[in-house]
């Protein structure tokens, strides 16, 4: 696009990009920002429903779906408190560094072929470590808000999402294992074609390890049944008790930004990424190269996919959160360090020794499509497979000869 | 056009890496002139944060994350566990002493002073704009570190043998997390076994040293409680 711009419209380069930044910047942000507004809207009526009620139906008329925008104009006009004896500059930083760290991972996350911020070759590694970084505004808010019930809500939030990183690294590490290669972009593609290349289906490991992966994403993004930061039945709101208006809602806005995020990474590790269940665009023949607008819409169709996975994975979250009691904080310790790293240590081994001594799956011709090299292969420059091992080696070599 | 164009993109380019680098600098000094530690924290974090977007500037996106990963990461843990379980009170702020500013003072100018000499040693930086540089990307002190001895096999040993520095680079590892246990160690805090507690202990594993203890502790809390 930067190219298109310079090229054709005769900008200059610094302007080109700039604009090219702001406008992928702008539609992250906006993925963020109105699905807030939608998912908001969804978690009323769902949890309405679950609890035998009808949730908001006036507002906008039927089903009450401006119900989310009335709310944030409430809070716009909410008057922006801050506790006497509150440190004043983490006080109002904290939400925007929850917030940057729930829209800086976004940056890695492609949804479609051509359709990401910024291709990283260690996407999944730069997605994981970022989200990690969410925690850091919760505890500053919780230290800087000086009450007793943010601070307690703090630490836990800290211990659970600190634990809760062991596994969820050990669970993303298996679908990078199988593709050879921490390139979301690259992880997605290799799963084209039917829904049994997803590598949720890929052998017996991997469809356990997706499980403990959805386990430990739920947690990490802090939703009941592990919302331990802000049990409302004992901490009143956990690290956001003191907050409120604008700034709250940035608090709300990162959390469903990472819940967003956290199923659309499920969706491209696990689901196939933008590749639908069915190739629909193979067999319409509407393969890539064909034309401009067969490419646009195949990836506009790849897009649509992911975003419904995401959507549907956000969905099941508050599904869970509904349906579940809370965990206690011990049980909440106990589920990570008990059950979700050793059972996902023995999936990684597990799915390692399948790679091992049964690459082509049980039904190798169904399963996978003949002559696709997998698993640490990755195309070289003449379109010849080059082993990546032995490429390092002689490139090692070649470098520490003086 | 294209001679405008390289302009350009140097430009955009070095315009990054000023605002990068300035507020990586600006926060580290935020960090040593700030007296609440958890601020001290934050700028740390905002200054590694900034690292790593020098890395990312440099194409350097693996190092770049494990910036974030460790770094960044590290400095939570060790606000959230080193910090705040070891403060006394709320928004604790530390006051430096002189002397100890004037020891930090020399410390840091004779470290920098070293840096400088090092970074400006280097041939290829004296003169900005020779981008291609033929350094080979792995010297071999640092395979070495890896135990692999690309040199001359060490003095007396058996032929065929060129042990690397692995092994004193992990004694040193686990040195250092010796230092972190007693840190720890030395850090927790101090509590009493209180009559409760060994009353709790004694009803979950009522073995007979822990009996006697809590009917000792029972009848001292009786007496308490009647005086």
């Amino acid at each position: 696009m930067a190219d298109f711009l310079i090229n054709s419209v005769g900008l200059p380069p610094w302007l080109a990009w700039t604009a090219v930044a702001g406008v992928a910047a702008f539609l992250i942000l906006n993925v963020i920002a109105g699905g807030a507004l939608v998912f908001i809207w969804a978690e009323r009526k769902i949890a309405a429903r679950i609890q035998d009620r009808l949730g908001p139906t006036r507002t906008g008329g039927r089903f009450g779906w401006l119900q989310s925008l009335a709310d944030g104009i409430k809070l716009l006009a909410k008057e922006d408190l801050m506790p006497e004896g509150a440190d004043g500059l983490l006080f109002r930083i904290a939400p925007y560094v929850s917030f940057c760290a729930s829209f800086c991972a976004f940056i890695a996350l492609p949804f479609a072929f051509d359709f990401v911020g910024q291709r990283l070759n260690v996407g999944v590694f730069f997605v994981v470590a970022v989200l990690g970084l969410e925690v850091f505004g919760v505890i500053l808010a919780g230290y800087a808000s000086a009450s007793k019930w943010s601070l307690f809500g703090a630490m836990r939030e800290a211990a659970q999402v600190v634990s809760y990183e062991v596994p969820l690294g050990m669970c993303v590490v298996v679908p990078v294992m199988l593709a050879g290669t921490m390139d979301l972009v690259t992880i997605a593609e290799k799963q084209a074609g039917w829904f049994t290349n997803w590598y949720l289906f890929h052998d017996p490991f991997t469809f356990v390890v997706f499980w403990v992966y959805v386990t430990c994403a739920v947690a990490s993004v802090n939703r009941a049944p592990f919302d331990l930061a802000e049990a409302e039945s004992e901490l009143v709101a956990g690290f956001h008790t003191e907050y409120s208006g604008l700034r709250w809602s940035f608090f709300f806005m990162a959390e469903y930004g990472s819940m967003f995020l956290v199923s659309a990474l499920a969706a491209v590790l696990f689901l196939g990424g933008w590749n639908g269940p069915v190739p629909v665009a193979t067999l319409l023949g509407l393969s890539e190269g064909t034309s401009d607008t067969a490419h646009y819409f195949v990836r506009l169709i790849g897009c649509g996919n992911l975003l419904l996975k995401a959507t549907l994975g956000v969905l099941v979250m508050m599904w869970i959160r509904w349906t579940l009691p809370r965990l206690r904080i011990d049980q909440v310790m106990t589920t990570c360090l008990k059950y979700c790293t050793p059972i996902a240590a023995v999936m990684f081994a597990g799915a390692m020794l399948w790679q091992l001594f049964l690459p082509g799956g049980l039904l190798p011709g169904l399963s996978r499509p003949a002559g696709e090299v997998r698993e640490g292969w990755l195309p070289g420059p003449g379109g010849a497979a080059v082993r990546p091992t032995q490429r390092t080696d002689e490139a090692s070599v070649a470098e520490v000869r003086p | 056009m294209t001679g405008c164009l390289v302009l350009a993109a140097i430009n955009f380019h070095a315009i990054l890496f000023y605002v990068f680098a300035i507020l990586a600098c600006g926060f580290a000094i935020g960090v040593v002139v700030a007296d609440n530690v958890v601020r001290m924290a934050l700028y740390l974090v905002l200054s590694l944060g900034a690292t790593a977007g020098l890395f990312f500037l440099a194409g350097a996106e693996f190092i770049g994350a494990m910036q974030l990963m460790i770094y960044v990461g590290g400095t939570l843990v060790l606000l959230v566990f080193g910090v705040m379980l070891t403060a006394q009170a709320p928004f604790v702020s530390i006051k430096t002493s002189a002397g100890d500013r004037v020891l930090a003072g020399v410390v840091a100018a004779s470290l920098l002073a070293l840096l400088l000499q090092a970074a400006f040693s280097v041939e290829a930086w004296r003169r900005p704009g020779l981008g291609e540089v033929g350094q080979p990307a792995s010297t071999p002190i640092g395979t070495a570190l890896v135990g692999v001895r690309v040199d001359e096999p060490p003095a007396g040993a058996p032929q065929g043998v060129r042990s690397g520095y692995l092994l004193p680079f992990e004694i040193v590892s686990v040195h250092l997390l010796v230092v972190l246990v007693g840190a720890a160690y030395l850090a927790r805090a101090k509590r009493r076994r209180t009559p409760r507690a060994i009353e709790v202990a004694a009803s979950v594993n009522p073995t007979a040293e822990m009996r006697r203890q809590a009917r000792g502790s029972a009848s001292a809390l009786a007496a308490g409680g009647s005086r």
